[in-house]
């Protein structure tokens, strides 16, 4: 399968500490990679540099061939148009109501008709269950609802890869688990790639093709859920089954 | 000096090389406070010195900060197409929700200053010079700073606020990520309403406040109408009007340009928000003020030529 983004080498320092000590990993067209790794352990870090939305301090971020880490502000952004982003707290513009965020997106990068916008906002709002919610505004939304209408603002112009940001952090079991199904569908269905980034087993589980650990600064180790799973690494293992030590207190 | 308050040195009991001993521990005790008392004016003195470098440097930052931001700003006016939606939201937001605002402070500015200036004139028989002075006077200086301070803490802070919080909930973030321009999309069309809304505000301000100046002096305090108007048109100039809606301009930059940075840069937190707001409205006013002072000097030598 070709490769749709690779990051070789990343390096990242914020606020004097190493955050990123020299990432590689790729990602193949369609597949889902889940990153996991403990709290403040530098997987949303991660994840802004591949949108671009912090300047690394080395490597290569190659997505579809460029680097975008080389690029500046604005010429990010014909890539970040191609690259849908699930922000932890949705991040819906709490100015504009449903609808309106979902179009902005679509009116932004121009050359659709008012009424192809409105079929596309509603066909999305289908696709994450909330159809007809056109007009409610984000702050009368529950956290879950949010989610979800930024899911659909993320997924509204068709991008080649998809990031997640904790999508099933805050949320209850049954709406993580809706929010998981979401994924999975959405990745075969609109046959995009997914970066999800979490610290949550149950979904990284459910979701990944291959799960990816971060740990230090670095991939530390790769694999499938069942190898995950099987895994003999200390480090791995303590990850997978939740276990503390007195020095792992708080990060 | 404590032996001696307690009367001759025969007096004193203990033996004269005891006393020499506690001579020289007390000198040694003084030398080593006053060596303390040094040190702690010196570190004291860094401090100051340290804290005082901190606030210069950190105050020439910003100030080239935001002279960047104003270069990018103006880039952005001239390579994106104009968003005329917001640009025409800011001007309702700015330029419309500020008329009761300005109206009332013109009023009670221009007629203020026309009874006070009654007062003293009155004492040298000059009252029908009461007129020109007020519209001079509004026209030059009251007019604009008394509009753009008020605009600083009405307008300013919204803004500030708004674009802080939206970058506490990552929805500049949120804007990046879909391809948008932050600048581009939050700050020009405030900063072109701002430049379109702050002169034609001031200018609000100095027909309010020389009307009310009139109402003042002619019907309440009793000077002659006739005269009072006659003066105060002959001795303002277009010149007065041009250089209080230049400074009305100018401070409409200032304030734009002060609070979008405030608003990109904030302060981290819920209470950040309060702090970004303030700090906004705050180095705006007071930018306004300092750089009157400039600009009244620069504005003068400008129109000179002009009557």
């Amino acid at each position: 399968m070709s490769k749709i983004l690779e990051i070789r080498n990343l390096r990242k320092s914020l606020n004097g500490r190493a955050v990123l000590r020299g990432v590689n990993f790729s990602v193949s067209a369609g597949e889902r990679v889940v990153i996991i790794g403990r709290s403040g352990g530098g997987k949303s870090v991660l994840l802004r540099h591949i949108m671009g939305l912090l300047p690394p301090d080395a490597g290569e971020v190659m997505f579809q061939g460029v680097n975008l880490a080389a690029l500046g502000e604005e010429a990010l952004n014909p890539y970040r148009r191609k690259i849908g982003m699930l922000f932890q707290n949705g991040a819906l513009f709490d100015s504009l109501s449903v609808g309106d965020n979902l179009a902005f997106p679509l009116r932004e990068h121009g050359g659709f008709s008012a009424a192809d916008i409105g079929a596309r906002v509603r066909e999305a709002l289908e696709i994450v269950d909330l159809p007809g919610q056109q007009q409610t505004m984000p702050a009368e939304l529950s956290g879950g609802m949010k989610k979800r209408v930024a899911l659909a603002r993320a997924i509204i112009s068709r991008p080649v890869l998809m990031l997640y940001d904790e999508p099933t952090t805050g949320l209850d079991p049954i709406v993580a688990d809706s929010i998981n199904r979401l994924i999975v569908r959405l990745g075969d269905r609109l046959n995009m790639s997914s970066i999800v980034v979490t610290h949550d087993m149950v979904s990284a589980c459910h979701i990944a093709d291959r799960i990816c650990q971060l740990h230090e600064g670095r991939i530390y180790y790769e694999g499938t859920p069942a190898e995950v799973q099987a895994s003999r690494d200390p480090v791995v293992q303590k990850f997978v089954r939740g276990i503390s030590e007195p020095q792992d207190a708080i990060v | 000096m404590l032996y001696r308050s307690r009367g001759a040195w025969g007096q004193c009991k203990f033996s004269a090389a005891a006393v020499t001993g506690r001579k020289k521990q007390a000198l040694l005790n003084q030398r080593v406070a006053l060596k303390l008392l040094a040190q702690g004016m010196n570190m004291a003195m860094e401090n100051m010195l340290a804290a005082i470098g901190r606030w210069l440097t950190g105050g020439i930052q910003s100030a080239g900060a935001m002279t960047l931001l104003l270069v990018n700003i103006l880039r952005c006016l001239v390579k994106y197409p104009l968003r005329w939606r917001l640009f025409l939201q800011q001007m309702y937001l700015i330029g419309l929700k500020s008329q009761f605002v300005m109206l009332t402070t013109g009023a009670f500015v221009g007629a203020v200053f026309a009874a006070q200036v009654h007062f003293q004139f009155v004492r040298l028989g000059m009252q029908s010079a009461v007129g020109p002075t007020v519209s001079v006077a509004m026209c030059r200086e009251l007019g604009p700073v008394f509009c753009c301070l008020l605009l600083a803490g009405r307008v300013g802070a919204a803004m500030a606020a708004e674009i802080s919080s939206m970058k506490n909930t990552e929805q500049l973030d949120a804007l990046r990520a879909l391809g948008v321009y932050p600048v581009e999309y939050l700050a020009v069309p405030r900063f072109l309403a701002m430049l379109v809304s702050a002169p034609m505000l001031t200018g609000l301000v100095l027909v309010v406040g020389i009307a009310c100046g009139y109402l003042i002096a002619v019907p309440v305090l009793g000077v002659d109408g006739a005269y009072y108007w006659d003066n105060t048109v002959k001795y303002t100039g277009p010149r007065d009007v041009l250089i209080g809606l230049s400074k009305g301009f100018l401070f409409g930059i200032i304030i734009a340009v002060i609070a979008c940075y405030k608003g990109f840069n904030p302060s981290l937190g819920t209470a950040g928000v309060g702090r970004t707001t303030t700090e906004a409205v705050v180095v705006a006013s007071l930018t306004i003020l300092i750089s009157d002072f400039f600009f009244t000097f620069i504005l003068n030598s400008l129109f000179l030529g002009r009557v």
